[in-house]
This record gives structure tokens, sequence and C-alpha cells, in this order.
């Protein structure tokens, strides 16, 4: 960033910044002059006075509300995640680096303080997080914690000059956030006055400098308040009916707002360690914006706050196939767990987090299924327990119980298939699916009667698409078009969701099959 | 340069000999079993350079050449073993110093000696081979140099060779050299009491100096002045505060209130999951798909895959290219507003009348009329309804009674049967059948027998005029064979007839003929078998005549145009624009205001003839090319035949009330006739007084729908 911005003469961006920053412009001359006439001492004295800039007013413009800056700070945190894992050398400068590595590290403070954080999703890409704060859902991504092989074919100046944009913006909106929960801002870790900010503990692990940060972005002690808060301060809201809104809507809110608050309580009073091999920071994050309680391996980083061996500890993580020695009285589970569980807003059944297990597939939070879309089996599994049904037990059951007796069901499925075949390809396999999901044990049985009675049915509705057809044939030529289009668009949806299921189904046999193969030549 | 002392080298006993500067293509020239021991020299000449080796002092190892050669001079004039020297066969010495030696190339000798006398130069007369021989030869021919000073060949002693050694593995020249011996420091930091040197201090150092003080001085004035100001300390940890203290909406600048929020990305779907449901995973197929797919066609930037266990996920590779990338979206990306409409596609259906309170008409295929064994190309019925006569390629006509499908009666004819057409007169009893270049009316002999012997008398009662007139046609009698077979008169044209149709009276029609000429159309009268030419001039390829079915109109179709014809006053009334390419056939309304023509390219107009000569709707119900079109006499319908095989029938609902717009609905579609040749539906025909429609198809059949 040698003389300061970099940007294509077209950009909004340069627009917004170029009439403020004739010093720098002035700068950039005078400088490359000093250059071309190798006048170094004028160099150095220049370099000396860089005229330096702020970006406040920019930020207040481009943002004149507060929710406004909230709505967009997607990008921004995303993006100083991304710098914050830099090295500290090269790319670009280290006190963008170090200030981005800052303002991250509170914002997650703020979110544990807050706990505002909503969703979790661990992807191919890096890890997801979605918090919600003051109604605006904010998302962002940050990488998995590996040095970057730095590409070659990106500009790094342009992502500097987002970024220095970025910073500013997000140090403004923790600074209001902090305030807004009665935090100090810069923050302070609690029960730590200023002498005791002195580093006892982590002088082996960091400077005098260095530990404060350190210990911040440790993410396990609770921030300091300006006023201490006082039970009486959670008032009770009063409720203000909103007009137009029945009963049914308010206890639907109501209801939503209870989930909302015993997620939020998710894992208090558990107590997790954290192996060394697990993402350290992340878990701790999350364990800890749900109200539990994280620790880890001293030497892994600062902040632990108690031992592998304290018998209080109720959950840890591991991400090893097998551990030597298992201590009696907590959960030794993968980390996949914890985002399942946050997803779920609720603590899943352990069985299937064991190490070593092979676990369930880690669905995406932020998919929400329409109307004819695919959606996967566990989710179907996952909503019906959300619903307080035991599915998750039952269907193993009648797992067990097809396998015991898989020659009826075979038949049975035959019988169904027949009578499917009849109708349009596209119900067919939705149907299929479905009753797969719900219960093998369909009455099957056709009668004169009905069978009439259908008849009637498929008369009605036959001659209702062929009045269809003939409409369709009427209509204009642009509103055919259109309806082409929006027809073609709903039929590739419901194809690709038919192509999954039925993707799924084969997966499915395939695994039974080879269930029963191993069960054969387990008996044999 | 002093001369060396010997106690400064004490190791220097055996006076090593001098030896002269060995260039870098020397040492190369040495036998191979040389080279082993003697590792070639560098081959830059620079860093292992021996400059002057006769110097064991390694002081006197100059970097470089020039002074080194002096030194060679020097050493060798003043070396006390000089005498030494004398013992080489003979004593050559450089006289001429230190010069480019490349002076004296082409001379025989090298300077001069004291008596003037030139110095020669060892005569060398060497060719290779000699050269080659003496390197097979010579024991000594690794260490023998050549001396570029003098030009004489010069053998290295053991001491010169292990010297060049040393020097090239960088040791020191002197053996008895010792580099780490401990240092004695000459200056150190402690401040002795003696004064290095006994000069005494200069003035200067004992008073102030004045051009410093005006120097201070001036400063100092300038900052009391305030023009020199303290260097402000660098903020380099920016401050923050509350920005939205004061939040005012109505602060918002212009350009930020048309200001588009930037779209948020796309949140992750399952597919994205580091253990994705199974489902999710591409197979070998579909990653090939991706690979082979455009990076910005691809519906996915990644490639979908399962890790057991979040140990094993590594880094995403593309992270900082998407980061990237989004920051160039957000600023080199215009945005834009837009509406996005979202329709239900139910409500862009136009509300039509439903085809159950519009009927009668045909729904479904009652009766199949089987026997030709070619297509069918024509039909037509009688005006009562009871017979059906068909013409088809296999060169015969056949009637069939309408109700049950049996053939009367089979006309096997000459050609192949191109248009057939049914007196609409009830009292006559005659078809006119169009094969090959002649126009045949026959005389089916169906039906009431008053009727069609009535018809006979009629033709019989005909009396040729006295004055034979020219005429475009011939009309013939038939003859007796003929006339067995029902044919009654033969119409000979003098090309070939594509079609034939008649006027509602029963006493005029009209023939097409396949030319180019002015001689396409023909009007002939059947009372006084009398045929005219009406058109002058050509005006395109006709495809189809139509007589209006009360006023004294006739309608041409050409390729692309319908032009309407006064029969009367004898001139156009009329050209619609049917916005087709290739009109085939035309029907006309039995109101007579409304035409609509069916078309190859699908297509079929409505014409209102009082609204305009565009056409009031063009449908496009059709699949394939249009092959005929009818109208109902009674009913409201209107039916078109297509090459995709299938009949459609509409509701074609025309109000007596002018200012009321036909209402057009489709409301069956009949499939029955199967594709042969990429044909289907060649001729359709409504049945005169019930809702029933006729179809004749390619594959030799004739049916009815009811």
């Amino acid at each position: 960033m040698q003389g300061g911005l970099h940007l294509p003469p077209s950009s909004p961006w340069k627009r917004a910044l170029s009439l403020p920053f004739s010093a720098l412009q002035v700068f950039v001359r005078k400088l490359r002059k000093a250059y071309g006439k190798s006048e170094w001492s004028t160099v150095e004295r220049l370099k000396d006075n860089k005229p330096s800039y702020k970006l406040d007013h920019i930020v207040k413009e481009r943002y004149p509300t507060f929710i406004d800056a909230l709505r967009d700070l997607d990008d921004a945190l995303s993006m100083c995640f991304l710098f914050s894992t830099f090295p500290r050398t090269g790319k670009c400068h280290v006190q963008i680096i170090q200030l981005c590595r800052r303002l991250s590290v509170e914002f997650l403070n703020y979110v544990i303080a807050s706990r505002s954080l909503r969703k979790v999703f661990l992807s191919i890409k890096g890890i997801y997080y979605q918090a919600e704060v003051l109604g605006q859902p904010i998302t962002w991504i940050t990488p998995y914690a590996f040095a970057h092989d730095h590409p070659t074919d990106v500009d790094y100046r342009v992502m500097a000059t987002f970024t220095e944009f970025y910073t500013t913006l997000l140090g403004f909106v923790n600074f209001r956030l902090y305030h807004s929960l009665n935090l100090l801002y810069p923050p302070k870790i609690e029960g730590q006055s200023e002498v005791e900010l002195k580093p006892t503990e982590g002088e082996a692990y960091a400077m005098d400098s260095e530990s404060y940060l350190e210990k911040l972005s440790a993410l396990s002690a609770s921030l300091a308040r300006v006023v201490a808060p006082t039970p009486e301060d959670d008032v009770e809201m009063d409720e203000f009916p909103v007009e137009g809104e029945t009963a049914e809507q308010m206890d639907a809110r109501k209801k939503e707002q209870e989930v909302l608050e015993k997620q939020k309580k998710l894992f208090e009073g558990l107590r997790f360690f954290l192996n060394r091999e697990v993402p350290r920071e992340p878990l701790a994050f999350i364990i800890r914006c749900f109200g539990g309680q994280v620790s880890w391996d001293k030497s892994l980083c600062i902040g632990a706050t108690y031992d592998v061996s304290d018998p209080s500890i109720t959950h840890q993580i591991v991400d090893r196939p097998r551990l030597e020695q298992q201590v009696v009285g907590r959960y030794y589970l993968q980390p996949q767990w914890v985002f399942d569980s946050v997803n779920a807003k609720l603590c899943l059944p352990v069985a299937d987090y064991f190490p070593g297990v092979l676990l369930p597939p880690h669905l995406s939070p932020f998919v929400t299924e329409q109307e004819g879309d695919y959606i996967p089996p566990e989710k179907l599994k996952l909503l019906a327990m959300q619903r307080g049904e035991n599915a998750g037990e039952e269907s193993e059951e009648e797992e067990e119980e097809e396998e015991e007796d898989d020659n009826d069901d075979d038949d049975e499925e035959e019988e169904e298939e027949e009578d499917d075949s009849e109708k349009e390809e596209e119900t067919k396999l939705k149907k299929m699916e479905e009753q797969k999901t719900q219960s093998k044990a369909l009455p099957v049985k056709v009668t004169a009667g009905k069978v009439r009675l259908e008849d009637k049915q498929r008369l009605e509705q036959e001659q209702q698409s062929e009045e269809k057809r003939l409409a369709i044939m009427m209509m204009k030529k642009r509103e055919k078009y259109l309806y082409k289009k929006i027809m073609f668009g709903k039929k590739r949806k419901v194809r690709e969701a038919n192509k999954l299921a039925e993707k799924r189904k084969a997966h499915d046999t395939a695994i039974k099959e080879e269930k029963k193969k191993n069960k054969k030549a387990r008996r044999a | 340069c002093a001369e060396p002392s010997g106690a400064s080298r004490p190791g220097a006993a055996p006076a090593p000999r001098p030896c002269w500067e060995t260039g870098a293509s020397e040492p190369r020239r040495r036998p191979a079993g040389g080279a082993a021991a003697a590792p070639a020299a560098s081959g830059g000449g620079g860093s292992g350079r021996v400059d002057c080796p006769s110097l064991s002092c390694p002081a006197f190892v100059s970097p470089s050449g020039t002074q080194g050669c002096i030194c060679v001079e020097l050493c060798v004039l003043h070396h006390p073993h000089a005498a030494f020297l004398s013992t080489l066969p003979q004593d050559i010495r450089n006289t001429v110093g230190n010069i480019p030696m490349e002076w004296y190339q082409d001379f025989p000798h090298i300077g001069y000696d004291l008596e003037g006398k030139k110095i020669y130069k060892p005569i060398r007369n060497k060719d290779e081979l000699d050269k080659f021989l003496e390197k097979m030869e010579n024991p000594d021919y690794w260490r023998t140099v050549q001396d570029k000073m003098t030009g004489a060949d010069i053998k290295l002693t053991d001491e010169q060779v292990d010297l060049v050694h040393r020097l090239q593995k960088g040791q020191f020249g002197d053996v008895h050299f010792d580099p780490y011996e401990p240092a004695i420091d000459f200056f150190s930091h402690e401040v002795m009491i003696h004064p290095v040197t006994n000069r005494p201090a200069d003035k200067r150092s004992f008073i102030p100096s004045l051009i410093e003080k005006e120097k201070v001085s001036k400063l100092v004035h300038a900052i009391k002045m305030g023009w020199i100001k303290p260097r402000k300390p660098k903020e380099d940890t920016p401050t923050y505060y509350d920005l939205w203290a004061h939040e005012d909406p109505n602060s918002i600048l212009g350009r930020h209130k048309m200001h588009v929020p930037a779209p948020k990305m796309k949140l992750p779907g399952h597919e994205e999951s580091y253990n994705p449901p199974p489902e999710y995973l591409p197979s070998e197929e579909e990653k090939l798909a991706w690979e082979q797919q455009e990076p910005a066609e691809r519906k996915l930037n990644f490639v979908p895959r399962q890790y057991r266990c979040l140990r094993a996920v590594p880094a995403y590779s593309r992270f900082i290219h998407e980061r990237f990338e989004r920051c160039l979206d957000l600023y080199l990306c215009p945005r834009q507003r837009k509406m996005r409409v979202n329709v239900d596609p139910e409500d862009l259906i136009p509300k039509l009348p439903k085809p159950r309170d519009l009927q009668p008409f045909p729904t479904t295929q009652a009766l199949v009329y089987r026997g030709h064994s070619s297509l069918v190309r024509c039909l037509s019925i009688c005006p009562g309804g009871q017979w059906l006569v068909s013409g088809s390629d296999d060169c015969t006509v056949r009637f069939w009674e309408v109700s049950t499908a049996r053939c009367m009666k089979t006309l096997p004819l000459a050609g192949v049967v191109k248009s057939i057409s049914w007196n609409p007169n009830p009292t006559i009893c005659l078809v006119a059948i169009a094969v090959e270049q002649s126009v045949l009316l026959v005389n089916p002999s169906l039906g009431d027998k008053l009727l069609y012997g009535a018809t006979d008398q009629l033709l019989e009662s005909y009396v040729a005029p006295e004055e034979e007139r020219v005429q475009p046609v011939q009309w013939v009698a038939a003859t007796t064979e003929e006339h067995g077979k029902g044919i009654r008169l033969v119409v000979q044209h003098s090309r070939p007839v594509k079609q034939v149709t008649w006027h509602g009276k029963g006493d005029y029609f009209a023939s097409v003929l396949a030319d180019n000429s002015n001689m396409q159309v023909l009007i002939h009268q059947t009372s006084k078998r009398w045929s005219q030419n009406p058109f002058r001039k050509s005006k395109g390829l006709v495809q189809c005549v139509l007589f209006h079915p009360i006023r004294p109109y006739f309608f041409v179709a050409t390729q692309r145009y319908v032009r309407v014809y006064n029969l009367l006053k004898q001139e156009l009334t009329k050209k619609l624009m049917t916005n087709c390419k290739w009109v085939s056939s035309m029907a006309i309304h039995p109101g007579g205001d409304n035409i609509i023509c069916g078309s190859y390219d699908s297509k079929l107009a409505w014409f209102d003839l009082d609204l305009s000569t565009r056409p009031y709707q063009l449908l496009r119900h059709h699949k394939k090319a249009l092959r005929s079109v009818a109208f109902h006499k009674h009913y409201p319908l209107f039916a078109s035949g297509s090459d995709d095989g299938s009949v459609i029938v509409c509701h074609g609902m025309v109000y007596n009330d002018l200012l009321q717009n036909p209402l057009l609905v489709p409301v069956k579609v009949l499939k029955g006739h199967a594709l042969t040749w990429d044909l289907g539906v060649l001729d359709v025909l409504f049945h005169p007084t019930q809702p029933w429609v006729f179809s004749s198809g390619a594959d030799g059949t004739v049916r009815l729908f009811t």
C-alpha cells in the first residue's frame, strides 16, 4: 500500500474517498518526485510526515444508521477473520493484521457476552457462523486454521483497501455493541484490575504487550462491565399485542421466544474439555456462546481454567479414532456433536458421536426447505425430534425389524410399486420417499368400488388437465414464454429433488444389502 | 614494496621460484593423469588466482593482477637467490615492465637487454602434433607453464605446486602461518594515560563554535516564534467512538438515498458440508462433467466431498480467491434493483369458458373408414350428410355411407385424386373430382333414385350453342364405359388440376391449375358447359380458391395473401395479409364475414373481414404444418388438421353484434391418425348437420369423430 490507495478510477469507493484525500495525493506526488531525483533525505522526511487519513466520515456517510452498518457486516467480518489468519510477514502490513485480529476477537467476545450466536456450519470451505444482532442475521465464515497457500492471481492491494474500510467499520460497530451491553470498550477481562492485567501465569506464553489480546482471544473469561449486572436488571418485558395479530400467531411467537431462550442456555451447566487435536477457538467460542464452560490443555493456549483430570468435566471433545484411557463420568464426543446440537437447538443423543464412530451427516442449518424441495431423511428425523417425537429410536428399531422380516417387506414394497407405477413419474418418487420415511405398513387393499371412484377422479383430473392444456394453447406469445419458463424452472426443481431422492434410495439399499451380507457372513 | 626480509618469512629458506600468473586456460592443458593430483583451477580465474606465489607472506598476495606483476618483477630482480634462476638454460628476463604483453605478440623478441640488443623469445614452432607428443611423453607437462612475460616455459617445482594447491583451497600460502593466533589489541577501549600522539589540541576545541551558536539561536528563535513545532506522536491505534450517537435519518445524502445495499452472499447448502448426506456427493460422471464445464457455468464452485472426521478436513484452497472475487463484485459490479415479477403461473393462463359449456363438439373417435391403400388426400360429403366421398393416392375414389362406414362404391381412376368436391346443391347429385389434368363430374348414383336421375337428365338436357366459343378447357362427354362408372363429363385442362370447389348454388365450380401463368384459376359453369379465365395476370402461386357462400365474392389464396374479388364488378376488393409464410388451406364461415387460413408454418389465421385485412387472431396450436381447415355449417365450430396427426376443434363464436369480437376457444384435440411419411391429417371436414368431424390421414383411413 505504498502511496495509499489503489482503486480503479470508476469505482464508487474511489469517488467516496478521493475528495478528502488531496493531501495524500500531494504526498504521493512529492514522494515520486523525490524518488525520481534520488533525494533520499527528502524521501525520509516525506515518509516521516506521511499524512494520515481517517475513514470515519465515510463509514458514517455510507451507513447513516447503525442498523445499516449491521446489515452490511457480513463481508467485513469474513474479511477481518481472513486477514487475522494471515502471516505477520509479507502480504500486507502487520498493523492491519493485528488490528483485524483484535477486532475479530472483540466481536467474538461480544457474541459470547450477548449470546447471540444462532447457527454454525462446518463446510469444506471453512466454518460458517450466524449470529443475530439487534434482529439482524449476521453470517460470517472463517477459514480452517491452516497456513494459506497464497494465490498469485489475487490483488492483495484491493483486499487491503477493503480491509482498511472494514476495520474502521467493525471498530465502530464493536464500540457501539459493547456499549449496548454496558461492557467496557476496549474490552477488559472480568475480575482483573489494571494491576492484575500484568501477566502472571501467562508469562511463559506471551510477552507483556501481547498477553492481553491473547487472553482475550482465549475466549474463556467473561468481560468486565461498566455497571455490575444485578438480577433486577432482567426486567420482564411487557407484552404488547401487535394489532391484527391473532392469538395463534402470538402463541407461535411466544413459543419461538421460549425456544430461543432455551437455545441460549443450551450448554449451561456443562463443562467441556477440548483435546489438543480439536480446533480450539471455534469450539471454545461456540460452547461459551451457549453458556457452557470450556477448558483445554494448559500448554495448548493461555486461559485454560481447569485440567483434564477435573472430575466435574461432563463432555470431552475428542477427534481421534480411539482413546487410550477414558475417565468414567464424562462423554467422549466428536466435535460435530457440538455443531449439530447448536443447530438442532437441543443436546442431541450422544451415541452417534462417540470417537471412531461413523458420524451422521452434518446438515446445513441455512437451508429452509420449501414445499416440494428435497429434504434429506436426517433432517426429517431431526425435525421430528424437535417436535418432541422420539423418532430416532423408533426408526432404529424399525430398521432392526426390517432386517428381521425383510422378505415380507420386499413383497409389500413390490405391491406398492405396482400401484404407483400407474401414476406419474414425479409423484411416484416423492410418495415412495414419504412412505419410506413414514412407515412401511400401509393398507394395500384395492376394492372394486374404490377403483371406480379413482377412475372418476382421474377422469375429472384428465378433463381438467386437458382444459388447462387447451387454455395454454390460447395464451399470448409473451405470456406463454413466461409460463413455459416458470414451468421449466419448476420441473427442473422437481427433477433435481427426484434425482437426490433416487440417489439416496440407491445408497440406502446398497448399505442395507451390505449389512445383510455381513450378517449372513457372521452367521455362517 | 620493500624487499621482504628474511626474518619476516622464516620458512622461505629454500626460496620458492617465482611462479607467474597461471591463466585460466593453462591448467586445463594438463594430462589427465596429473589432473587427479592437481585439481583444475577454478574457471573464472578471479578467486583462485595466483598472483605472486613466490612471496610466501600472505600480505603480498595482492588481489589485483597488475600490482602482483610488479611484485614479481621486483622480487625477481632483487631476489638473493637470483643466481639460482641462471641455472635455467637461458636467462630470460623481462625488461619491458608491466605492459600488455600482446604488444609483443607479433615480434620475435620481448624487450632489450643492457646493450640494447633484442631479447628473443624462445623459439616456438611446435605444431599441434608436437604439443600432443610432448603432452604424452613429458611427465612434467602438467607442471609446465608458460611465462607470459618472457614467453619461456617454466617447470614448477614441488613447493610451487604445493603453494598453488594451498591457494586454490583458500589456505594461506605460508605453511607456517597460523591464522588463529590470539589477537593483540593495539587500540583498546580503555583510556590510556598517555595520548597516542603528542600533538597539542587545536584552538577550536577550546572555543565554542560561532556557526553552531548561530544555528542554535536560529532554531531557538524559530521555536519561540512557533515556527518549529515538536513532531506529533504518530497514532497507530485508531480511536473508536459512538459514530451513530446522533442518528439523523434526514442527513442521508442524496446519492445514498438511492443506495442499493450489496446483496448478501449465498448461504451454504447441505452439499457444502464437510460430511454431507450421501446423496449430495457427486458420482464419477458428475465429477467429470463438473471438471469439463467452464468455471463460470458451474452450478457449484466446488466439488462436494466427504471427510470422516473434522480432523481430516484440509484448508480450502480457493478461500482467498472467493473473498477477493467478492471484493471485486462489491466494487466493480454495478448494482441494480431488479423487479422480479413473482407471478403465479396459473394466473397467466387466460380464463376461458369451459369447453363443457361450449358443447356440442366432437370428442371421441366413432368410426374408422378403412379401404384405401394409400394416403387419403381429400374428402367431401353430400349436402344431406348421408354419403361421404374420399379421394386417395391409390387412384381410387370411394363412396362411403357415413353412419355405417360401409364402402358403397369404388371408382378406379387414371391418376392420383388431388381434390374432390360434392355439389352443395341438395337437388343435384354430382361430385367434381380433380384427377391429373382433368376434372371429372361424377354422378355417384347414391341415395334417392329420383334425385340422381334428375341430375342425369339435367346434364343430358344440355344443348350445344350454335356458335362454338373459344374456351381454355375442353368439355367432353363421358364414353359409355366411363358412363357406366358414373362419370358424366370430363373437363380437360391443359395442366394438372390442384383443387376444385363448387359455388354454393351448385352451378359454377372453380378449378386451380398447377401453373405459373395467368391460367391458374378457371371458373366453369356446368349447365352451359362453359369455362372462363377470370384473371388477366398472375398474382403469384395460387394455393386455393373459395366462393363466398352468399355474396358474389371470390377468394384466391396465394402463398402469403388472400385476395378477395368481387365477381360482379370484376375487381379486387380486399387483400388480406396472412402473416404466414405459405398458406395451405382456407375456409369461410357460413356467415361469410370470417375466414380462417391454415399455413404450412403451423399457424392458423382468423380474419374478420369487417375488421381489418390483418388476422384478428393467429393461433399456433399445432406443432407442425397445417394441411386443412374447415368450418361447420351450423355450429360455431372450426377444425384444423395438421401433420402432427392431430385435429384441433375450436369453438369460434361469431356474434351478430358487430361490436363484439369473435370468441375463439380450443375445445378438443382429437388424435387418432398414425403418422406416415411424416404426414398426419391431410383433410378435415365437418358433417353438414351434426357436430361431427371427418378427418382423412396419410395412414389411408378416414375417421369420424363425434
